[in-house]
């Protein structure tokens, strides 16, 4: 898949000359993107290494020190320290980490019943179709911060819990958009042939419709991610998401605004650019992404 | 058409019917009830009495039968904390959700709209990648942030507004901005998707062709028909922005619906919070039931299609 290829190998494959086919296939690649993604999927990965300080750990006598740039800031502190004197910077470190685990893991498992119950929906057909679009249409209906707000409620916050709700809330869109390409895929050759070879329903889902619907879940997945961790954000912000002292970019946030009004702007506003570059970064590639693998979904 | 509005109707009714279902069951498989229900610090003894006050003894389909029927007569339970019917608190607090959605729809037009003309009219141009960075800013960034920033500058820099609460118009202006902004960037690019669809109809080429000025072909004879589709989305919106307005709330202290919530996640005042996603929920079915039977009446072809 040229989604894969690195964009260093692009611009070295161009120099040795290779067939126009593979430079049109990343036309528009969104490279700054993709490597904001992959620089914050490394500081997740590697945030222990990375960050100087510990995140839940801070002394009160250092508390409210700003940037380093900053009259009062120390090189120490780069990004300064928050209400209890923990490291703003090992902090959003950490947060990456968060962000990314929740973000993908919901996005697999919204994606995951969403595309299940879409192939089933769209090609059993029936009872089983009506019920599961009537489900979705219900689940639609509810806005989904609130539902998941609702959710958190009752469940109580913890991680595991956020990514569960966060799965629960959002396999809708993955149900809608893939019965809707069963059903057209239902009427090709390949799966009426697989069906006069005497494939059981099972195998036909699996192996023949299964295939051809990944792209669109993949696309959709990648559209969804920034949702998601918007969401995960909002949650914790309210109080329901990730539960402190936990370094979540969204409860940071929560924190942060108890010094907005005096000015230490640096502990709101720094986390939301993190969670801004993260879901703008997955937009622009579940864009990309969009057009290149699934004319389909080019209205979307 | 009758049997179309039955049949929307069944289904909007049926929506209802396992929304009521999910949020029933969801309270009781995922732990006790009375967990949530008893205020919390109570005695066993007051806990004990509040399982067979609410009838949580009974068989789950006996616990459900009362629960749709205190819902049909409008009773949403009472709030623990200020010890009055959840119903009641919600009326008091509406008034400020429709204010806040009302001028934030408002905004959220005023942007969108202009900007989605002028994105369809000139395809690729500056405005259209403007407009494109703005609605991809609108629908990526997360909303309490826009709403501390705007705190941070016009309330603690520059201090031209107030940072929270309610009372006069410039208390309106961010919080409203700030949950317009997300639906600005809807608007627009649903203005401009459908504008440009429209641009390519016959009946433009014609009122091109007999030589009106374009000012007149695109502001009146485009703009009537490609607003269709915008006018309904604003619609349902206003709807789904009373709804999730609990963030743009909470952040600007706005005492609306949303605020109503955030109070009732913190203080553990679980019929609130069951509450507003009930009625939010209902709310959002009917307008969209609403809307169909709308679309139906304008348009043949939707009624005799299914």
């Amino acid at each position: 898949m040229a989604v894969t290829t690195p964009p260093i190998a692009a611009e070295t494959a161009s120099a040795a000359g290779v067939p126009p086919v593979a430079l049109w296939r990343l036309k528009g690649f969104p490279l700054i993107p993709v490597m904001i993604l992959l620089f914050i999927a490394f500081v997740a990965i590697f945030a222990d290494v990375l960050a100087p300080h510990d995140p839940q750990i801070g002394s009160l006598a250092r508390r409210f020190r700003p940037p380093a740039w900053q009259a009062g800031g120390s090189m120490d502190y780069l990004l300064g320290t928050d209400h209890v004197g923990r490291d703003v910077l090992s902090r959003l470190i950490f947060g990456a980490r968060v962000s990314m685990v929740v973000g993908i893991t919901a996005v697999l498992v919204a994606g995951g019943i969403g595309t299940l119950l879409g192939i089933v929906s769209g090609y059993l057909g029936g009872w089983a179709d009506q019920v599961v679009m009537r489900v979705t249409d219900t689940w639609l209906a509810l806005p989904a911060l609130t539902f998941a707000i609702f959710l958190a409620a009752i469940v109580g916050p913890s991680e595991l819990n956020i990514i569960a709700i966060l799965g629960l809330v959002y396999w809708t869109r993955y149900a809608r958009v893939i019965r809707g390409e069963v059903l057209s895929l239902k009427q090709r050759e390949f799966v009426r042939l697989a069906i006069v070879a005497g494939c059981s329903k099972r195998v036909i889902m699996w192996r023949h419709i299964l295939p051809n619907v990944i792209n669109s879940a993949v696309v959709l997945a990648t559209l969804m991610l920034g949702v998601v961790i918007v969401t995960e954000a909002s949650l914790s912000f309210l109080g329901v998401g990730v539960p402190p002292p936990k370094p979540a970019w969204g409860l940071m946030m929560a924190d942060g605004k108890k010094g907005l009004m005096v000015g230490y702007w640096w502990l709101t506003v720094l986390p939301g650019i993190c969670i801004m570059l993260m879901v703008l970064s997955a937009n622009l590639l579940g864009d990309w992404l969009r057009v290149k693998l699934d004319p389909q979904l080019r209205q979307l | 058409m009758k049997q179309y509005i039955i049949r929307r109707v069944g289904y909007s009714l049926l929506s209802l019917f396992l929304l009521s279902l999910v949020i029933f069951l969801f309270v009781r498989v995922t732990g006790d009830p009375v967990s949530l229900l008893v205020e919390p610090g109570a005695s066993p003894e007051d806990i004990e009495n509040m399982r067979r006050q609410f009838g949580l003894d009974r068989p789950l389909w006996e616990q459900y039968w009362h629960f749709m029927a205190s819902l049909a007569a409008g009773d949403l339970g009472q709030s623990f904390y200020y010890r009055t019917p959840v119903l009641e608190l919600y009326f008091q607090r509406l008034p400020n959700s429709l204010l806040l959605a009302a001028v934030a729809m408002a905004l959220s037009l005023l942007i969108g709209i202009p900007s989605g003309i002028l994105a369809a009219v000139r395809v690729d141009g500056f405005w259209d990648s403007a407009g494109k960075i703005f609605a991809l800013l609108g629908l990526s960034l997360p909303s309490f942030w826009v709403g501390l920033v705007l705190i941070l500058f016009f309330s603690v820099y520059l201090g031209w507004l107030p940072s929270s609460g309610s009372g006069t118009p410039l208390h309106l202006l961010m919080p409203a901005f700030t949950l317009g902004w997300y639906f600005a960037a809807a608007h627009m690019r649903l203005t401009r998707s459908s504008m440009l669809e429209v641009l390519g109809s016959e009946y433009i080429k014609l009122a091109r062709l007999k030589g009106l000025p374009e000012a007149l072909v695109i502001g009146k004879h485009a703009l009537k028909n490609a607003l269709i589709p915008v006018i309904t989305l604003a619609g349902i919106n206003l709807v789904v922005m009373i709804n999730v307005a609990v963030v743009v709330e909470t952040v600007f202290a706005w005492p609306g619906i949303g605020r109503l919530l955030y109070e009732g996640i913190t203080f553990r005042d679980f019929p609130i919070v069951q509450g507003v996603v009930v009625i939010g929920g209902a709310m959002i079915v009917l307008v969209n039931l609403l809307v169909d039977i709308l679309y139906a009446l304008i348009d043949p072809r939707i009624r005799l299609e299914s």
